[in-house]
């Protein structure tokens, strides 16, 4: 588990400015959603914290430590599942260890026990084209988690699934982090999605491509436990938030 | 498939309609599926078989148009005529043989160790890619007939003017496979990899170099069978050994027969060789075939 801190980060490409004066807290063992419509500059956002790119001003730090365009501090999840084609699930998963310099064998056998726990067992020595969308998933989620049990970005992770896989995922997703003792942050564009995974959603809103640089115009939090949330969109409550974060998006 | 049931679908709501009219037609058409079917199977054998069908009465037309007398002998031999050329000069074919394959395997391993630094080279500066890319291109407009002579007159009689030609031949197939392959890697894996702290090395061993294998075997099909039809033009310029050899001898002495023996075992080694590289494509890319292999 770790704290993640976002102060003033603003990214500009040329002329355009994309994101302008970002803050946001995530509390260890939280989940936060940052929700946002497409286009806003989510995923820059994202690529910032992963340090992928480094932002014109701003930081980022994860427990106190800055680790502003620094990458392979914190593990990232995109869009896609991204699973590599010529590996073996149990080859995939265990990649980030392989790069970190363990032996093939060893980030096997470390990676073995885990996969009971993320619903996997069985498919170690499959190809990747041979599972379906929510296995690939959870297959890609596990990799992250093998890259990074402190902290965890996923950008859209669930967007390419049905929504009866979607809604099994959740579930699960809340059970693997609350099991894992993990801190996540979670980009997504769909308001009930972010309402039944957060535990504070973080609301952007601009249009880079037309002059108005994203901000973060509002936060809500949700008290709500991890282990109710399966039915917490039937409640008075959400329905109360989810007036509060339309009203925050405009 | 998705066609057969769309066509049961039809027949089954035509019958509910009770017309005996109607009802015949339906018959009509399940007779139809029942023949798709039928042929469905047979024509995937068809298929298999049609290319070796194909060339088998060629061969007896051939054989036909030979015996005939249609073409005179020496300037036509009969299919059986060649086949006993080609059992009668064996071992020295095998002798010409050999040299030609060292020559292309040399050729070939040197053209595709040369193939892969200048892609990789290429693939790591754009500089090098935009600089040196269309003198590749360019390089492959000039025939190989052309620069063999040169080669000769340069290099000698003796092994390495072929060589060098089969070099020049082959390395381009395998550069610009490699280096497609290459660059249409997904941005976001290397981009997920980079997040996880992985080097350059790291990244071109486990993202990029499997993803460029297909586009890479591809490539390297094409050199293979360019590396024995360019020693055979490299030894047709002079040469002491090799089927380009043996194919000038046996052109002088008007010896059609064995002419066409060499030309059949030419071919048959491109074939060969062709298909090791096939062999050694399914091997190394066994998730092509998706199938489970405990390990």
């Amino acid at each position: 588990m770790a704290r993640l801190e976002v102060k003033g980060v603003s990214q500009e490409y040329g002329d355009l400015r994309v994101l302008d004066d970002v803050c946001l807290t995530v509390e260890s063992g939280q989940v936060a959603c940052l929700l946002g419509p497409s286009g806003c500059g989510k995923t820059t956002l994202f690529h910032i914290i992963a340090g992928l790119e480094r932002p014109v001003a701003g930081s980022v730090k994860l427990d106190e430590q800055d680790i502003t365009g620094e990458s392979g501090h914190l593990s990232y999840m995109l869009q896609k599942d991204l699973l590599l084609p010529h590996k073996r699930i149990i080859d995939n998963v265990s990649l980030p260890l392989v790069l970190q310099g363990m032996s093939k064998e060893a980030a096997r056998d470390q990676a073995r026990p885990l996969f009971e726990a993320f619903g996997l067992e069985g498919t170690e020595e499959r190809w990747p084209s041979e599972l379906s969308g929510g296995m690939r998933q959870r297959a890609a989620l596990l990799r992250s988690y093998l890259f990074s049990q402190e902290f965890m970005l996923l950008d859209e992770p669930f967007s390419a699934l049905d929504a009866f896989t979607k809604a099994d995922m959740h579930t699960w997703f809340l059970d693997v982090i609350e099991r894992c003792h993990t801190t996540a942050c979670v980009v997504t564009h769909d308001i009930d999605e972010a309402l039944t995974l957060a535990d504070v959603i973080y609301v952007m809103r601009g249009a880079p491509q037309a002059g108005m640089p994203t901000r973060i115009v509002g936060e809500e939090h949700i008290t709500c436990p991890h282990s109710e949330r399966a039915t917490f969109n039937l409640t008075p409550e959400f329905l109360t938030h989810k007036r509060a974060v339309l009203e925050m998006l405009g | 498939m998705s066609g057969e049931v769309a066509h049961n679908e039809v027949g089954r709501s035509v019958d509910g309609t009770g017309s005996p009219g109607v009802d015949g037609a339906s018959n009509a058409a399940g007779g139809t599926v029942g023949a798709d079917k039928a042929q469905g199977s047979a024509s995937s054998l068809g298929m298999r078989l049609a290319a070796p069908i194909t060339l088998a009465v060629l061969i007896a037309i051939w054989q036909l148009v030979c015996m005939a007398g249609l073409v005179p002998g020496y300037m036509l031999p009969s299919p059986l005529a060649v086949v006993q050329a080609l059992v009668s000069d064996w071992p020295l074919l095998c002798e010409h043989a050999v040299t030609s394959l060292i020559e292309a395997g040399l050729g070939l391993a040197a053209g595709v160790a040369l193939g892969f630094i200048s892609a990789l080279l290429m693939d790591r500066f754009e500089v090098l890619y935009r600089a040196v890319y269309p003198l590749v291109v360019l390089t492959q407009t000039i025939p190989s007939v052309a620069i063999a002579p040169l080669l000769v007159l340069w290099f000698g009689y003796d092994m390495l003017p072929k060589v060098v030609l089969i070099v020049v031949t082959t390395f381009f197939p395998i550069t610009v496979g490699l280096l497609e392959g290459l660059r249409s890697v997904d941005p976001d894996e290397i981009d997920l990899l980079r997040s996880m702290g992985a080097t350059r090395g790291q990244i071109m061993r486990h993202v990029k170099l499997p993803a460029a294998l297909p586009q890479f075997f591809s490539g390297l099909k094409i050199s293979a069978a360019y590396a024995i039809v360019g020693a055979v033009i490299a030894e047709w310029l002079g040469g002491f050994s090799g089927l380009g050899v043996y194919m000038t001898r046996v052109r002088k002495a008007y010896s059609f027969d064995k002419m066409f023996a060499v030309i059949f075992l030419i071919s048959a080694l491109s074939l060969l060789l062709m298909w090791a590289v096939e062999a050694v494509r399914r091997i190394s890319m066994p998730w092509e075939r998706g199938e489970r292999k405990p390990q």
